[in-house]
């Protein structure tokens, strides 16, 4: 049997809102994406050691607090460390323009407005996410 | 394009026409009674806007006490009338700015605080006797209530002339908000520690908000944020019934807090229908005679998550609709969102429209002029019936369950939310709903607003703020007033008492948290999706 693509979807930092991350983790599951979602108030640590451990292909990370720039950085920096590059890093939330350019520059793959279609969402996920 | 089905935006069916018929045996004297009269479905004053208008109160916080404590200034030089403090995540989760957990969040999504030193600051040149203030914070809400009294107290404001609110509604933040510090359980007790204090101590404060919107935002429908919310006020009562407590000496400063969503006769109806089920069951329920227990007083905020990213101006047109209803609901005070929340912080400029928008209401509209003026409409009180018997259907459910913490405990509340909000994106993803903008009369590109940043620097200057604090403080007090909290945390003792030496030896809100976690534990969420 072919391999199925796995995606983790995590809620890092103090921020409790959920919805978007509940939701985007159902709407991949539905479309046959084997999908962990890692609750609340994920360390980066943390998030990194799920991935691996898991043998995830992607992460998406949901950030509605503000603090995007730093923990993206800090979720890279530490795929970076245990050579893990090859996971895809994305994502979504409150998040500027200014900042997503930001975020572009080092490393994640797409950020997710407010509003993005679930169509828009998994057809990117189609076309970027493959199995290792 | 004609559509064959009528719904709102909590998917109730609405019919072509109401007529006498739609309100079944309609009793004036028993379903409504007159304003400020019981079942007081028409607003609890008998003047209501007539006499004074609601409070305008914009919820607003970022960056450190210094820069939050010049947007208050601003504030109440606009003429708003009451403050309402927004936290960071890391005060809001009870963290220190120094520690790891915190970086990245400093000052980011409302203001930092730290110590008493912070507080003192955030309310520096503004007097405590004369303006109330809201806090939304919850798991360590008693601990902010002891920092805002000891100022009080330094100010020389007394503290039976302090009036204001915490939000410390813990039970929503395990339905639906997520930030907690303590297990359900001790986070009940520590609720209720608080409420006792303050019937002795703060008799003006108001020590609960009940709060249905965050359960709203969290994708509930209508009914259900009417429902659990309710159901969690009688867990508040029945725990301090429970206690000892004399319902009618605390059930007066138990106060509400719900959403203004998109769907205009709805919401109107949800208010409506949540004063008639509080006075019922304050009344039949714990035998209230006090009149002041059963009357449900309720702050309302517009819908954050209503706002587009797209076409952030029109946000501005779904503030006003919003806060229209609230206000024929009834509300006592209001915050309307800015036009730029679905991307930052408000800045100065979307904050003042924000609060115009109020004011636009209050003084040029006209609905102030009469109580309730849609009370009587063969719509809205079917409306408000049909909302009071689906509301009243979900607590008899939590009830049947054995109370809404055991409801909790098996997610029963989560699980519908998580469900009734999956159900409305599919909604607008087929187009059955249309948010205009997002799913139709899209443009192709939107032109960039202003936005509001925090910069890092917020963090480094809050970090040597608390830094200078921890080396001028007493150590040996501070380490004294943490023993006879974790004593009293351990006993039944009530806390409150040795949160306020903490407090005022300049412990922080982290050591203060994790002394008690010490003995109540840690809660992590059951993640379903």
């Amino acid at each position: 049997m072919e391999k199925r693509v796995r995606i983790l979807v995590a809620k890092p930092g103090l921020d409790g809102h959920d919805r978007g991350a509940k939701f985007v983790a159902r709407a991949l599951r539905d479309a046959g994406y084997e999908v962990i979602y890692t609750g609340l108030h994920q360390t980066p640590e943390m998030i990194v050691s799920a991935a691996i451990q898991e043998d995830v292909d992607a992460i998406g990370l949901s950030i509605l607090s503000g603090a995007h720039l730093h923990l993206f950085g800090k979720v890279k920096e530490l795929l970076k460390g245990q050579k893990a590059e090859d996971i895809v890093l994305f994502g979504g939330g409150i998040i500027s323009d200014e900042d997503v350019a930001e975020l572009k520059k080092i490393g994640v793959e797409k950020i997710f407005k407010p509003g993005a279609p679930t169509e828009e969402i998994v057809s990117w996920v189609k076309k970027h996410v493959k199995t290792k | 394009m004609h559509k064959k089905e009528f719904t709102t935006i909590s998917s109730r069916q609405i019919e072509r026409l109401y007529g006498p018929e739609a309100m079944g045996d309609f009793d004036y004297a028993r379903d409504l009674g007159s304003p400020g009269e019981f079942p007081f479905t028409r607003g609890i004053h008998a003047t209501m806007y007539r006499g004074r208008h609601w409070t305008m109160r914009q919820f607003s916080g970022f960056g450190t006490a210094v820069e939050t404590n010049e947007r208050y200034k601003f504030l109440l030089h606009h003429g708003q009338t009451g403050l309402s403090v927004a936290f960071d995540f890391p005060t809001l989760m009870g963290y220190d700015s120094d520690q790891e957990r915190s970086e990245g969040e400093i000052g980011k999504c409302g203001v930092a605080i730290d110590t008493l030193a912070d507080m003192e600051t955030l309310f520096s040149g503004i007097p405590l006797d004369k303006v109330t203030t809201s806090m939304t914070i919850n798991g360590p809400a008693s601990i902010l209530l002891a920092m805002y009294l000891v100022v009080a107290e330094k100010e020389g404001v007394s503290w039976d002339k302090v009036g204001g609110t915490v939000q410390n509604d813990v039970l929503k933040e395990f339905i639906a908000q997520n930030s907690w510090a303590f297990p359900p359980e001790p986070s009940m007790r520590v609720v209720v520690d608080m409420i006792e204090f303050c019937t002795k101590h703060v008799p003006k404060w108001n020590t609960v908000s009940i709060s249905g919107y965050h359960i709203r935002e969290a994708g509930s429908t209508a009914a259900q944020e009417l429902g659990f919310t309710l159901a969690d006020g009688i867990a508040y009562v029945e725990a301090c019934v429970k206690r000892g407590l004399n319902v009618d000496d605390f059930a007066p400063r138990l106060s509400f807090f719900f959403n203004a969503h998109n769907d205009f006769f709805e919401e109107i109806a949800k208010y409506r229908a949540a004063r008639r089920i509080w006075a019922h069951v304050m009344k039949e329920r714990f035998h209230a005679k006090n009149e002041r227990s059963l009357i449900l007083r309720f702050h309302t905020q517009t819908a954050g998550c209503s706002l587009t990213a797209q076409q952030p101006y029109n946000n501005v047109v779904r503030t006003t609709i919003q806060a229209l209803g609230a206000v024929l609901g009834g509300t006592q005070s209001l915050h309307t969102n800015s036009l730029d929340e679905t991307l930052a912080l408000p800045t100065e400029n979307a904050v003042r429209i924000a609060l115009r928008t109020q004011q636009i209401i209050a003084n040029e509209s006209g609905v102030v002029n009469t109580i309730d003026p849609l009370g009587g409409s063969y719509f809205v009180e079917a409306l408000t019936n049909e909302m009071e018997k689906d509301a009243l259907a979900i607590i008899k459910k939590i009830d049947d369950m054995g109370g809404i913490l055991k409801a909790i405990a098996i997610g029963y509340p989560q699980k519908e939310i998580a469900e009734a909000s999956y159900r409305y994106q599919k909604q607008i993803e087929s187009k059955e709903k249309i948010i205009v903008g997002v799913n139709d009369f899209t443009v192709k590109e939107d032109h960039p607003i202003e936005i509001l940043r925090i910069g890092e620097e917020t963090a480094a200057a809050q970090i040597e703020r608390l830094r200078k604090v921890k080396q001028t403080r007493d150590a040996h007090k501070v380490k004294q007033t943490l023993a006879a909290l974790k004593e009293a945390a351990s006993t039944n003792k009530n806390v409150m008492g040795p949160l306020i030496e903490c407090v005022r030896a300049y412990a922080t809100l982290n050591e203060m948290t994790e002394t008690m976690r010490s003995v109540f534990g840690e809660y992590r969420d059951p993640a379903i999706f």
